[in-house]
């Protein structure tokens, strides 16, 4: 019960492999890629009197004649085929419009959601002003990009069954540069939660449900309590995302488990002291090169 | 404050957690969240203090100036509390938008301390009626997670331990008025006694049980919250109660207890920690505001 107060320490980057000092292609803004002409310029970078520089901190990517730098912290920039996870700000004349960590507001048409029940039918002047009773402002939707507008903004869908209103559960805010693209961001782990890791940075994590709610259609929450022994296995899962965050190791459902096995024996409110974010970090880095290995 | 967006099924989950005792990082209802506590890092003041707890990080610095005693009570200084809520919290704090909640902290820190025992008034005099010494207290709020006045108040106390009033020596000079002299040597000063300086723990009804530093998710789902002031010896020095909602006169009487408890076994800790930073002297590795 006592506060754990101490003195602050330096935080020391834990990696195993090599330090970051040795990385030829860690750059920062202004420091020059390179003085050739003949290279494409891509996102993150300008050229500055002949020479390509660079215009945001992260590392430099080069694919044939096209140099990109990839920033380490940096809003979501949406591609067609994302997996979000987003909160409703605003509901407007049919549309919401939806906060997923980018530079501006996504947008969700009235004609991209499942209406309850299945149906699929044109949408009438009375769905549009039932909006607020889909979702309102403050409801969590996991959805997926449908397209980009001109000026930036996504344009979200929750056509399928797997996408729709959130229930019950955890959000975790984290920077979109730590999820790693994978075939599929809906995940049932094995320790007792399923998450859905969000390409915006913004991960969810649950009780996984008993049965598929076919019929559901993702607009029916349940508000039953959720039992203690999977609210402890959220909570472990929440705090090892943030310790993952925290050294900066990529996230995807191996990283995550391996994270939440090796964090076993602490207690879960253990787990956010630096010693302890440090050495389940370690751990979890020599289980991956391990398995890399 | 800063608030956040949460959904209904949030609040749910959080105040079904929060009434089985498990929080969403696992703390149990009365838990505070990781603590640092560094002081002597705003090198031209003469005391200063950080804090940073979860991710709530607050600077507080104290600087002792020579002003005239109120007319009052003309043997003993005074105290004054500033708080300035910077724009680096959150956005809402840009241009005048932190006044507000600026003005409500450092009224409730003038409540706090607003009696004889928390700091020794009459140490600070140098004359009777004529000079003595101000302590302008100046709290900058660099990130705000919640929970604003706890940390505040460790940073303050941890501020008083750190400050060092130099000594002075009154002289009388030439046409019979008195002269202050302030001594030359940095190290000849005299330290506070900061034994009684309450600690503010803050706590949030949510549903049906009551929760020790909450963050903004928990405190969104609460609707009223009861600061209360605790010395080392569990007295209480000022008690409030914040926010729109209405509280049980049973609760509040058990939210008070458990805010004696909770705020006396913070005192230990901190002292201990203090003095321990203070063995270290010069051979103290000074971390600052990077790293």
């Amino acid at each position: 019960m006592a506060a754990d107060m101490r003195l602050p320490t330096i935080q020391k980057p834990v990696s195993l492999t090599f330090s970051a000092f040795d990385r030829k292609d860690l750059v920062v803004p202004g420091d020059v890629i390179t003085s050739d002409t003949g290279f494409m310029r891509g996102h993150g970078t300008y050229v500055d009197e002949e020479k390509l520089t660079a215009s945001v901190a992260g590392e430099v990517q080069r694919v044939d004649k096209l140099i990109c730098v990839k920033p380490l912290k940096t809003r979501f920039n949406g591609e067609v085929g994302d997996v979000v996870v987003g909160r409703i700000t605003e509901v407007q004349q049919k549309r919401w419009k939806v906060e997923t960590n980018s530079r501006l507001d996504s947008v969700l048409l009235l004609s991209s959601v499942n209406l309850p029940g299945g149906e699929l039918r044109r949408r009438s002047a009375e769905d549009e002003l039932t909006m607020r009773e889909y979702l309102q402002e403050g409801d969590l939707i996991s959805a997926e990009v449908q397209s980009v507008f001109s000026d930036g903004a996504l344009s979200l869908h929750t056509r399928s069954l797997k996408y729709g209103k959130l229930g019950q559960g955890v959000l975790v805010q984290l920077s979109p540069s730590l999820i790693k693209r994978q075939k599929t961001h809906f995940h049932n782990l094995t320790c007792g939660a399923s998450m859905i890791l969000g390409n915006n940075g913004f991960v969810w994590l649950y009780p996984t449900p008993e049965q598929l709610e076919e019929e559901a259609g993702g607009f029916y929450t349940s508000l039953e309590p959720v039992s203690v022994s999977d609210r402890e296995v959220i909570s472990r899962l929440r705090n090892c995302l943030l310790a993952l965050a925290a050294h900066k190791v990529l996230l995807f459902d191996t990283s995550v488990l391996y994270c939440y096995e090796s964090s076993v024996h602490h207690q879960v409110k253990d787990i956010l002291k630096p010693e302890v974010m440090e050495e389940i970090v370690m751990l979890t880095q020599q289980k991956l090169l391990d398995q890399e290995g | 404050m800063a608030t956040v967006q949460v959904s209904e099924a949030e609040k749910v989950y959080i105040l079904h957690g929060i009434r089985d005792d498990l929080r969403v990082d696992g703390r149990g209802c009365e838990d505070y969240r990781h603590m640092e506590i560094e002081t002597d890092v705003v090198s031209n003041t003469d005391g200063s203090a950080k804090v940073t707890l979860g991710d709530t990080a607050v600077l507080v610095g104290v600087k002792a100036d020579i002003g005239k005693p109120r007319p009052k009570v003309p043997n003993e200084g005074y105290v004054e509390f500033f708080v300035d809520c910077s724009a680096n919290a959150t956005p809402e704090f840009e241009g005048r938008g932190g006044e507000e909640l600026g003005t409500e902290l450092s009224n409730t820190l003038y409540k706090v301390f607003n009696n004889k025992h928390s700091v020794d008034l009459k140490s600070l005099c140098i004359s009777a009626g004529e000079h003595c010494w101000v302590l302008y207290v100046d709290v900058l709020l660099l990130q705000c997670d919640g929970n604003l006045y706890d940390a505040i108040s460790v940073a303050i106390k941890a501020a008083l331990f750190n400050t060092k009033i130099p000594r002075v020596h009154i002289s009388a000079d030439e046409e019979g008025g008195k002269e202050i002299e302030l001594s030359d040597d940095p190290y000849d000063c005299v330290r506070l006694n900061v034994e009684n300086v309450p600690c503010i723990v803050t706590l949030c009804k949510v549903g049906h049980r009551h929760v020790v530093d909450a963050t903004l998710q928990e405190k969104a789902c609460s609707v009223a919250s009861l600061i209360i002031s605790v010395t080392h010896k569990g007295t209480i020095t000022c008690t409030r109660k914040v926010g729109g909602g209405s509280l049980d006169p049973e609760s509040i009487f058990e939210m008070t207890e458990a805010g004696k408890r909770v705020g006396k076994a913070l005192h230990a800790p901190l002292m201990k920690l203090l003095q321990q930073e203070e063995s270290l002297g010069k051979a103290r590795q000074k971390v600052g505001f990077l790293g």
